[in-house]
């Protein structure tokens, strides 16, 4: 399909981790009984008002400017008003025509090129509450119960320019704003508990033209990955109907992950008039200067900042500097062991490595690693000082993980010391050779190769203790 | 010692002065609420047993020789638009007919501390939407002064409540009029503060940017005193103004308004205003004079324009307010096959007419295509009318107009015709569009029915507009004067 | 002058989910167009550079610290609803 292109712009929903609700005192921690985080305010009873949370703009501030947007110096809240039992006022506050920021950017790296992502807008909302549709066996789907804990939560709602052609650009846009948010430290960016939602619309155009087509609105992708196979599909799915001569129908689709398609919702959702007006309970935000430079001088170190001081500062190639920063926690964790051990590259190698393939087979995150900084130090200090080799550091590395143990309690326990005393490295050289004859005569007679299988015997013979330089002399000496 | 229709601040000195009894007190209230509740019905909830308990604690502080605050132990009515917890707060409406309150408002919370004998609960237009109290999902209320006629609204039920005797005084609500229209039509002191000045937390909405809650009191001076009770700034209420409350009490005067400028804007006195309203007014025009004041007519050229603009804005903001109205969380609900028709069908039976008509209009004012010819054209129009104002107040410290173009109507009379009804808020509604505070005073009687004359001053002049109503008061000689409601065979 | 058609009454009355008999479509279609045609005096006025006024007070940056307050206890928010399971606000099926 390369004669079309796709036109793709992002909606995220993020959670922000504020302790209370948008605008009541009620606590926003997740996964609490139904119905047991919820007030007056938040349930939406008769004669109650909001009060906006300081620290809601705050942060919404924050992330508006690592999105380099402008800033809004009067902005105000609306109403969305539309029905549905998760939504207890029946009307959402959100911001309509006076959104926080606007005219923003987000820089992305995919395949080696970077790219910058237009951000249309950042804007403050409350989130909804959650549904649970249940019924009797005879009758599925008879009734639905409704859970307001979520209700009234902080929502950020970024909007990217329609910039993005691909989807593995819309995977990198993700990923990078992910990135951000997390080290703005704003939002725990969980999609599986909903704290990070992702929507999209997607339109294909023949490539070279300025037209934009129809498009689509994607929803209920629940993983990046998700995302990216749903963009995909839907791709494929508009260029083979414009290819043959087809046209697009604009509606919103959702994502059916187990057969792998997009469905129409056609016919489940009704045209929407959500009769947008100022919020007359709230009165307008006017964010000066005094303000913004105070949010601008909380900003973290950005990761695209970090990435540039790994490499300036570590001297680590820039592959290495990118991979570590895409997470702020591995980020994190890379700096802790350089508290404790000096070679970056060798920390990078190990972080990019074994670490990352035992977090990502035991769902951890690096700061919840059983391994600690100084511990993974050690064991890189343990091969620096002989004591074993660095093979077998993959094996005291793997049971460190899990177990907790520390790297010299590992090798003391499994007797995993090298061996390095020379006397007893070359009693099992003299066996090694005696047992085969054979190929110490091919190295003898110039076959170089014949070496490795004699080190591997010795290391055989040592189950992998014997210093492997050690061996490599004596063996040479012996065969000279 | 008769007790009934004497203000509030000398109850409070024979309470002090233990030459009475909280509880003789709440018990003359609820005698003469046994007495005429019948006729007036202008009570939704009738709380004795809470009035008798909060009466007793008063009579233990009294017995301790505790300082009481000016409201203490006074008998008094909530319109039930203010959330009570624990007590039904019905709107007067079939929707909230059984809602129960987990919280209760600012205002309540304060009166509380004040301490209060609540007496009940007043009926009201469904919602506070209406002129007559007629739109009450349970049964009308009726004047005391003629009980053929409406006791005016939406706070008809709390005017009634004061006029008829019931109790001391009374909150109520005002959205275009709602308090000051009842109070002229019943003959009480009605006051509507300054946008901001009183907390709205807890006031079941109709218009967020247009409601305040104000007092309805006997005479100038109780209103001066409830208004203390229940100004000043809440957080909870983001709309609350963090400006200091002044004493009000203190601010009253001697009657005397050496050198004010009053303006009488031409645009209040139209030719359709009711003839001895008019009078009433021109009289009252003269004691101002009299007491020192100098009147001059004024002009505020877009007041024709407040009346259409308001009828946008106003149920543009309860059309969102009332959607929460839905059977899911609270309130009535009409079982359905499916949710759509759970919604459709219970909003169809938990309102009445008045409250779907205003639903409907302001739905489509805020509707894809009509929101810049309606509702954002009404909300220019609000700036124009503040703008009259702040221009009028550049020249004169307070305005003053009849509150009501005519006296209380019959039952019935207006009740078919909705435009007809809006028009009885002609002069109070550009007062909420400008948030200011308004204030009617009883000034006279037109055919036996009273007549209120509105005071308007620029926003937080609450002092200024008591002082010049109590100067009216004391010259016009109409406290005192109540309904007669002869009650019993033997009246 | 129609205004507001039976149609835009239906619409209208969708929108607010309210659910409408014969009698009252055909009532408030009268009575709306009524009201309505009292509004177009609005348009004798020029408010081409007149800013719209939400609110009439000069407030700006009316806002809370974030500090978590408790809430209902879970009874006494169910304690209204008109249906509910295992601690859950119930409403009939969604279509």
């Amino acid at each position: 399909m390369a004669e079309y292109e796709a036109v793709i712009g992002l909606e995220v929903h993020v959670e922000l981790k504020t302790a209370s609700k948008a605008f009541c005192g009620c606590s926003t921690a997740f996964g609490a009984a139904p119905n047991t985080h919820i007030c007056p305010v938040c349930l939406g009873l008769p004669g109650v008002l909001p009060v906006i949370n300081r620290k809601m703009v705050d942060y919404a501030l924050k992330v508006a400017l690592a999105l380099n947007c402008r800033i809004a110096p009067h902005c105000k809240f609306d109403r969305k008003n539309y029905y549905y039992p998760d939504l207890p006022k029946n009307y959402q506050i959100s911001q309509y025509d006076l959104p926080l920021a606007t005219d923003g950017y987000l820089e992305v790296e995919v395949d080696g090129r970077r790219r910058r992502i237009g951000i249309i807008r950042v804007h403050m909302e409350e989130d909804a509450g959650k549904l649970i549709h249940e019924g009797e066996a005879l009758n599925p789907g008879a009734y639905s119960l409704v859970d307001l804990n979520r209700t009234g939560v902080p929502l950020l709602e970024i909007v990217s320019a329609p910039d993005i052609h691909s989807p593995e650009e819309a995977y990198a846009y993700l990923t990078s704003l992910k990135a951000i948010l997390q080290y703005l430290d704003v939002s725990d960016c969980k999609m599986e508990e909903g704290s990070l939602r992702c929507d999209a619309n997607i339109s294909v155009r023949p490539r070279g033209s300025e037209v934009l087509g129809t498009k689509t609105e994607l929803k209920n992708m629940n993983s990046f990955r998700a995302l990216q196979r749903a963009l995909a599909y839907e791709i494929e799915r508009q260029s083979e109907i414009l290819a043959r001569g087809g046209r697009i129908k604009q509606e919103t689709r959702a994502w059916d992950e187990s057969r792998g398609v997009t469905v129409s919702l056609r016919g489940k959702e009704e045209a929407h008039d959500y009769r947008y007006f100022p919020e007359p309970d709230l009165v307008p935000l006017a964010i000066g200067e005094d303000w913004i430079n105070r949010i601008r001088e909380e900003l973290p170190e950005l990761p695209a900042e970090r990435r540039r001081r790994f490499q300036e500062q570590y001297g680590l190639p820039p592959y290495d500097a990118a991979v570590l920063t895409a997470s702020k926690s591995m980020a994190d964790y890379f700096e802790a062991c350089l508290g404790h051990y000096r070679e970056a590259k060798t920390v990078s190698n190990w972080l990019m490595g074994d670490f990352s393939r035992l977090l990502n087979a035991h769902g951890l995150e690096p700061e919840q690693a059983p391994v600690r900084p100084q511990d993974l130090a050690e064991l890189l200090t343990l091969i620096d000082e002989g004591t074993i080799s660095g093979k077998i550091a993959k094996t005291v590395f793997e049971e460190m993980f899990l177990t907790g143990k520390k790297a010299r309690t590992v090798v003391e326990e499994k007797g995993l010391v090298q061996i390095s005393d020379e006397a007893a490295v070359l009693a099992v050289v003299e066996e090694v050779l005696a047992a085969h004859p054979g190929p110490a005569a091919d190295y003898r007679a110039g076959k170089e190769k014949a070496l490795g299988f004699l080190v591997g015997q010795v290391m055989k013979a040592t189950r992998g203790k014997a210093n492997p330089a050690l061996v490599n002399k004596l063996l040479k000496e012996r065969l000279e | 010692m008769d007790l009934l229709f004497r203000p509030a601040h000398e109850l409070h000195r024979l309470l002090r002065r233990r030459e009475v009894g909280a509880r003789e007190l709440a018990e003359a209230f609820l005698a003469r609420l046994d007495a005429v509740e019948d006729k007036v019905k202008a009570f939704v909830t009738v709380t004795r047993k809470l009035a008798l308990e909060q009466a007793a604690a008063i009579e233990v502080r009294l017995a301790r020789g505790e300082e009481l605050s000016p409201l203490a132990g006074l008998p008094l009515a909530l319109k039930d638009n203010l959330c009570t917890r624990g007590l039904r707060t019905t709107c007067s409406s079939r929707m909230l007919a059984e809602w129960v309150p987990p919280y209760s408002a600012t205002v309540v919370e304060r009166l509380a501390e004040a301490g209060m004998v609540l007496v009940g609960k007043t009926n009201m237009d469904e919602f506070a939407m209406g002129s007559s109290t007629e739109n009450s999902a349970f049964f009308p209320t009726r004047n005391p002064w003629d009980l053929e006629r409406v006791p005016g609204g939406s706070s008809g039920g709390s005017a009634a409540a004061v006029a008829a005797g019931e109790v001391v005084y009374a909150l109520g609500s005002d959205t275009g009029g709602s308090i000051r229209q009842p109070a002229s039509f019943c003959g009480v002191v009605g006051l509507k503060p300054t946008y901001g000045l009183v907390s709205r937390y807890g006031l079941v909405a109709f218009a967020s940017s247009l409601d305040q809650i104000g007092p309805l009191t006997r005479d100038v001076t109780d209103c001066a005193l409830v208004l203390q009770a229940i100004a000043g700034h809440d957080p909870r209420d983001s709309t609350s103004a963090p400006v200091p409350v002044p004493d009000y009490v203190a601010a009253l005067g001697d009657g005397r308004l050496a050198g004010l400028k009053i303006g009488v804007p031409k645009e209040y006195f139209p030719p359709g205003i009711e003839p001895g309203v008019r009078q009433a007014v021109e009289r009252a025009l003269g004691y101002l004079e009299e007491a020192g004041a100098r009147c001059e007519e004024t002009s505020l050229p877009h007041t024709p324009y407040a009346l259409p603009a308001y009828y946008l804005v106003a149920p543009a903001e309860a059309s969102s307010n009332l959607a929460r109205y839905d059977g899911v969380q609270y309130g009535y609900r009409t079982e359905a096959e499916d949710l759509r028709q759970m919604y459709r069908r219970t909003r169809r039976l938990g309102f009445g007419a008045e409250v779907k008509r205003r639903i409907m209009l302001g739905t489509y004012a805020l509707s894809a295509g009509y929101y810049d010819a309606y509702y954002l054209k009404a909300l220019k129009v609000r700036r124009l009318i503040k703008e009259d104002f702040d221009r009028a107040f550049g020249r004169f410290a307070v305005l003053v107009t009849p509150t009501s173009p005519t006296v209380a109507f019959r039952l019935g009379e207006k009740i078919a015709d909705p435009l007809a009804m809006y028009l009885s808020d002609l002069f109070t509604i550009p007062v909420n569009m400008a948030g200011l505070p308004g204030l009617s005073v009883p000034c006279g009687f037109s055919n036996g029915l009273p007549v209120g004359l509105q005071i308007i001053g620029p926003p937080f002049s609450e002092a200024l507009l008591l002082r010049v109503g109590y100067a009216v008061e004391q010259a016009a000689g109409c406290a005192g004067r109540w309904p007669a409601l002869e009650v019993g065979s033997d009246g | 002058m129609v205004i507001i058609s039976r149609e835009e009454v239906e619409h209208v009355a969708w929108l607010a989910r309210l659910e409408l008999t014969e009698e009252e479509k055909e009532a408030y279609t009268h009575q709306l167009n009524a009201i309505l045609d009292f509004m177009q005096q609005l348009n004798e006025l020029d408010t081409t550079n007149v800013e719209p006024m939400a609110h009439v007070l000069p407030l700006v940056n009316v806002l809370r610290e974030d500090e978590v307050k408790p809430g209902l206890p879970h009874e006494e928010a169910l304690a209204g609803a008109p249906d509910q399971d295992r601690g859950q606000f119930r409403v009939p099926k969604i279509v």
